[in-house]
Parts: structure tokens; sequence; C-alpha cells
């Protein structure tokens, strides 16, 4: 009964993230029928000589952030905005839930008509409020281009989860609000007393899930940029595909993947404490 | 109710305000791409944002004449169809079996899988792409198939064993008395209790295997053998920036998600949510 999923997760998802290992000390194409071992010569080059390599973790970081950070607030403030089962609230609902259902291919090309320089929803909207000199040429400004993709991936997955918070939401007792009206508590009193630290175990899923998908954002990025232009919105998902299957260095792609899959873990693992730590918990 | 009645009148103009911005910014990209897919590429240079005057199907009919987009859409269709089905049945089975393990190795296996949520997809795909290159299943749809199980599995043992354990052993250990296979007792007993988290598990697959993007890019070389993903992106390179055709593309690629989000919303709503903070 077990047999046939284990052998398909084992064969084809755990055997291979082992074997990224060791093709990660080896200076392999992909084609060629032989390969040298060159020990850790990948990973030195990536972490002392490689800029690109750094500038995709950079980039990783900061639209992780600016993800994490904005979305997680948005969502909050729209949970709370829309925890009553009112008829208006479950149809505002499903609208902003709505983009998640979406493929990432579409919403990036949604998104590519909203930033287009001259076609684009953006600059005509500007041009018709008569703000010309904002306007942008969006994703091919390099120095503000992930930040701009930071922005769609918001729109993608806001409502999915204020979804969360809001089921999060509807399990907080009703009499701690009660209790807190009865000790005349002001609103920001009641929110920053009761609802908050009751909604820490939620914060720490979605805080967690956000970071995850945050990194994992290949599909979007790769269909909007593909990681363009001139690697400004270059992040380590989209760099170890072209590497590997642009560039044909299966090796040094695969010692990328290794530090991705480190780098994940670690900032996982702070982050948990971070919020933890934040909502007032001990643990 | 206790907890609104004190909410002033400038609170809830600023919820309202908040709500209606928000419900705009989800909105207009969404209208813009119907109203550019009715439009000719004339009319959009002539008016980007505007409604289409007069609306146009000729879009449409140009991709659905394109035999390109027909065969990616049932290729799309097939692949979905197979790998939610063949997921659910395959995780199914060994949830109920983890479920069913006493002690240190039913712990132990579901950690083996819980692993699989952890592992990003980029740290497999190189390896992955080797093995089914050996094995001859790059550009089929058959490895298509392979990777979307092996890949979402993890996710769906995961919630479903957390709804196995939570129903009551003593079921189980009478209709073993009466002499009930394991097998059985899947079928009969668990797997019907069970429906509401497999519905929900079936969702989260359709939306994921749908939408994906990485593995047919990985996999797939020939037009023949393409899901849409893959089909709308090279549109992209042979069309490019013609928005018209491409939003015509967007529309019937999101076809069947958006039709099934109508009819189920609750459903997909509970689905995706529980697809993604349980995994």
């Amino acid at each position: 009964m077990l047999a046939p999923a284990l052998v398909l997760y084992g064969w084809f998802v755990l055997w291979p993230s082992l074997q990224s290992l060791r093709y990660s000390v080896t200076d392999w194409d992909g084609v060629s029928p032989t390969y040298r071992i060159v020990g850790l010569d990948n990973y030195e080059r990536l972490l002392t000589a490689d800029t690109i390599f750094r500038q995709a973790a950079g980039n990783s970081l900061k639209f992780m952030l600016a993800v994490v950070v904005v979305q997680t607030a948005l969502s909050l403030v729209l949970a709370l905005a829309l925890q009553r089962n009112s008829r208006s609230s479950v149809s505002l609902r499903a609208l902003y839930f709505f983009p998640t259902i979406l493929s990432s291919v579409s919403v990036a090309f949604v998104w590519s008509f909203v930033y287009d320089p001259t076609l684009g929803l953006l600059n005509s909207a500007l041009e018709a409020v008569g703000l010309t000199s904002l306007q942008q040429p969006w994703l091919g400004d390099q120095r503000m281009a992930i930040f701009y993709l930071a922005v769609v991936q918001i729109w993608f997955h806001a409502g999915q989860m204020m979804v969360v918070f809001i089921a999060g939401l509807q399990q907080v007792p009703q009499e701690l609000f009660d209790a807190a009206d009865v000790d005349g508590a002001s609103r920001w009193q009641r929110f920053r007393f009761v609802t908050f630290p009751m909604l820490r175990p939620t914060m720490v899923i979605v805080v967690a899930y956000t970071t995850i998908q945050s990194f994992k954002a290949f599909d979007l990025v790769f269909a909007s940029t593909g990681g363009g232009p001139n690697h400004a919105t270059e992040i380590l998902s989209t760099l170890i595909y072209t590497t590997a299957f642009r560039s044909f260095a299966f090796g040094y792609a695969a010692a990328q993947s290794v530090i991705f899959m480190v780098l994940i873990a670690a900032v996982t693992f702070f982050q948990q404490r971070a919020v933890s730590w934040a909502a007032g918990g001990k643990a | 109710m206790s907890s609104h009645t004190r909410s002033s009148p400038a609170s809830r103009l600023g919820r309202r305000g908040l709500l209606t911005v928000y419900a705009i910014l989800i909105a207009v990209p969404l209208v813009v791409v119907v109203a550019t897919s009715l439009k000719s590429t004339p009319q959009l240079y002539a008016d980007p944002v505007g409604l289409p005057k007069p609306p146009t199907l000729a879009n449409f009919a140009t991709l659905l004449t394109d035999s390109r987009i027909g065969r990616s859409f049932l290729n799309s269709v097939v692949v979905t169809a197979f790998s939610v089905s063949i997921t659910l049945a395959v995780s199914s089975w060994a949830s109920f079996a983890i479920s069913r393990i006493r002690g240190w190795l039913g712990i132990a296996l579901f950690g083996l899988f819980a692993a699989g949520l952890a592992v990003p997809a980029q740290v497999a795909m190189i390896p992955q792409y080797v093995i089914f290159r050996q094995l001859g299943l790059t550009d089929s749809l058959l490895g298509l198939v392979l990777i979307n199980i092996a890949v979402t599995c993890p996710v769906a043992v995961f919630i479903m064993t957390g709804f196995f354990a939570t129903l009551p052993q003593e079921l189980f250990e009478a209709a073993r008395m009466d002499g009930a296979s394991t097998w059985r007792i899947y079928r009969s007993i668990a797997l019907p209790l069970a429906l509401p988290s497999v519905a929900a598990v079936a969702i989260f697959l359709f939306v994921m295997h749908w939408n994906d993007l990485l593995y047919p890019l990985l996999f797939i070389t020939s037009p023949d053998h393409e899901t849409l993903p893959k089909t709308l992106l090279d549109f992209r390179g042979e069309y490019t920036t013609n928005y018209t055709l491409l939003f015509a593309g967007v529309l019937i690629a999101s076809a069947p998600m958006v039709v099934a989000y109508v009819a189920l919303q609750r459903y997909f709503i509970a689905g995706l949510t529980a697809g993604a903070t349980k995994g």
C-alpha cells in the first residue's frame, strides 16, 4: 500500500536531491559521458568570485523580505477588515483570493502589460492624471525591478494568506474580546494584547509559508523577466535553471542548488525565532 | 456584535475605503486582460486601456484554429487528470498505511514524506533531468505525470495522514475482528470518511498540476507534447508583445480554473489554503 508513493517519491525526489550533492563536486556539463571530480572548487568560485551568484542571492533576499513584510501586513489588515461572515465580506474574500487560482505564467503576462512602458496600464494611468513625471520603465529599471516583481507576487498571493488569517481570527474565543471590552481596552489595545498574541501560531505558519513561497517563485520571475535586464531580477531559482539548462554547467548549478537549500534552511530557522520573539512568545 | 459596536464612523469609512481600493487593484488588471483579448492590435495601439470598440473574437478564432493551443489544451487535460487521480490514489494508500503503523516506523515514514515539503524543486531538478533522460521519459506526457506524482505526493501524504490519524481506531479494530482485510477497511471505511480531506487535496493538486511550468520547461522539447503554461510562454517569444493574442491565450488557459472556482468557490478556498498552510 505504501510502495507506489514511496518508490516514486524516493526515486524521483529524495534520490535526486542527494545526487545534487554528488554533482556539485564535479565539472559535468550534463552531456559528456565523463566528468572530473573538482572537489570544492565550485563552492569556492561561487562564494568568492561569482558576482552574478551574489547578485542573485541578494535579489532573492530582497524579494523575500519585501514580500514577507508587505504581504503579511496587507493580508492581516484585509483579514481584520473581512473577518465577519457577512455577504459582502464573503464576496470580497472570493475576489481577493481569485488571483491564487491563476498560473504564474498568466499572472506574469498580465503584469507585463500593466508595467509595459509604452502601452501599459500604469504609465497610461499616470499620463491620464497628468503625472507623466512619475512614469517609469518599471521592469526595465535595474535598481527597482525586483521590487516591482515583489508587488506582482503580493497581488498574486495576499488573498490566500488573508484566508489563512481569517481562519486564525475566527478561532480566537469571543470571551477574550468581551473581557477586554469590560476592562475598557481601546481598539489598539484589543489588537495588541488579545488578537495579536492569539494569532501567533497563524503568524508563524503564514511567515514560514510566504518565505518558502517567495524563495521558490521561479515560474513568476522566469515568465516575467527571465531574470533580466542584465540579471537585475535574477533570483537563485532562475539562476540555477539557466546555469544548468542554458549554460550546461550541471556541476556548477548543482553547487548553486546546494547553497540555495542551505540558505533557505538558515533563513527559515532565524525567521521562526524572530517571529516567535516579536509575537511575545517564549519559544 | 460587541466587537463592532464601538467602531467610529471614521474607522468604518477607512475600512470601506481600504476594501474598495484593494478590490479595484485586483479587478482592474483582470478586466483589462479581458478587454484586450477582445481588441485587434490596431485598436490596442490606438487605445491601450479603453474598452474594445467594437469587440472582436478574432484573437480567439486565430488561436483555436492554430492547432498548437488546442493540442496543448488537450495535453494539459490528460496530464492533469492522470496526475491528480494517481497522486490521490497512491497518496491515500500511503497515508492510510502510515497512519496504521504504530511506533517509530510510522513516525519515521511520516517524517520522510514531510522532508519532501522542504526541498525546493531547484535542488532536485538537475539529477531529475538526468534520470528522466536515461529512462527515455523526457519529451513525454507519461514523464510529466510521473514527476507530478512524485513531487506532489509529499503534501498529499502530509495532509491525509493527519486526517486518517484523527479517525477513531475502534472502527478499524471492529472491522478487523470481522475479518476485513486492510484493503477492505481502507476502501469501505477509511476512504469514505476521508472524502472531505481527499476533496481538498484534489483541488490543490488540480491547480498545481494545471498551472505547472517548471517540468514541461525541463522535459518537453516538441510542441506536440507541451502543456498550456509552456505554450503560452513560447507564444510570447513568437508574438512579441502582441498582447491581444497573448491575453486570448491566457483566458483559454485559465478558463477551466475559473469555471471550477466559480462553481466550487468555498471548496477551492478551503482546499488551496489547506494545501498551502499544512504543506
